[in-house]
């Protein structure tokens, strides 16, 4: 799962990605809905998850959102990397710590262990 | 979509095989999950093309009745690996499409208003104390827009003052009673099925 810019961990942001599988979905993709998202993502956090997951084709500075507007190929790539690819197995790490959680079946288990609370 | 529809399609849903007394775990019926999402879909907008975060979703009815109004993504997030089995089943089942977290809600951490709308049936509080306000005080930190939840109406003055006080909400609005029915899922069920009268709130948290 991409939305790795949603999902911060209150021990630091953003979390590593390690991947071991990733799956592509098809998903449907809704202009309003991107528009809406775009504000609110850390472009950089944002852009290293796609590389790692194997998506290099964004660009590496957070362009300016009147692309939304001009530019479908910038939209289409937006879209495949947030909503389409998806982390099966693999694990997200903590930048700080380094502590991992586990990514099974596209599950990501954040639980913490007693003597992190 | 129709709501007799939607509350049709929920009930079809796989609930609770081993519910877990101390997480509070009752199934949300299809009538009132269909009512809730009906209504913040219709009257408010607060559904369609939004991000949408199912707190203690459980076997994922609410996140459910979310994806099949239109929400562009939704977020289960459980602390019971074996409920979110069932959820990730019941969203394969109607083919939706649903990311899960496996988190404890009280551990959240999210930067800021990261999702549009929550909804959630918390724990309602009875065996652990403050359970129910523990969740809608994350809750109103990470929405942006709507936070909809069912609290015992025999706490509603307690809710509405801590939300306005403490919890940073800038409006919470009873929206309707409802009869929330508890069947005899747990051996201190004395009797076989128990209606408790709980609140539908709508809560809009302050703009960060």
């Amino acid at each position: 799962m991409l939305s790795s810019n949603i999902k911060g961990v209150s021990n630091g942001f953003p979390l590593k990605i390690e991947v071991e599988k990733v799956v592509e979905k098809q998903v449907e993709i809704n202009h309003d809905f991107l528009r809406n998202i775009f504000q609110k993502i850390d472009w950089k956090a944002f852009f290293d998850a796609s590389k790692v997951m194997g998506f290099a084709e964004l660009p590496e500075q957070a362009p300016d959102p009147s692309v939304l507007e001009s530019d479908l190929e910038f939209l289409r790539k937006f879209h495949h990397a947030l909503l389409e690819l998806h982390l099966e197995e693999g694990a997200l790490v903590c930048p700080e710590t380094g502590r991992k959680f586990p990514v099974n079946k596209g599950i990501p288990n954040m639980l913490l262990h007693e003597d992190e609370v | 979509m129709k709501l007799k529809q939607l509350e049709s399609l929920l009930g079809d849903l796989q609930q609770f095989s081993n519910p877990k007394v101390e997480l509070e775990q009752y199934p949300t019926g299809p009538h009132i999950a269909s009512r809730l999402l009906y209504t913040a879909e219709n009257s408010f907008d607060d559904i369609s093309n939004k991000v949408v975060a199912d707190f203690g979703c459980g076997c994922g009815t609410l996140g459910a009745a979310a994806a099949l109004l239109g929400a562009e993504q939704v977020i289960g997030i459980d602390i019971d690996p074996q409920s979110l089995e069932i959820a990730s089943v019941n969203a394969e089942d109607l083919e939706l499409d649903i990311d899960f977290v496996h988190c404890d809600i009280s551990k959240l951490g999210w930067r800021g208003q990261m999702v549009d709308t929550i909804v959630m049936n918390p724990p309602f509080g009875t065996r652990k104390k403050g359970a129910d306000l523990d969740f809608l005080s994350v809750a109103l930190k990470v929405a942006s827009q709507a936070v909809y939840s069912l609290h015992k109406t025999s706490t509603r003055d307690h809710v509405k003052r801590a939300a306005l006080r403490d919890l940073n909400a800038s409006s919470a609005e009873v929206l309707c009673e409802l009869r929330f029915d508890v069947p005899q899922l747990y051996k201190f069920h004395k009797k076989k099925e128990v209606d408790i009268a709980v609140d539908l709130w709508r809560f809009v948290p302050k703009k960060s």
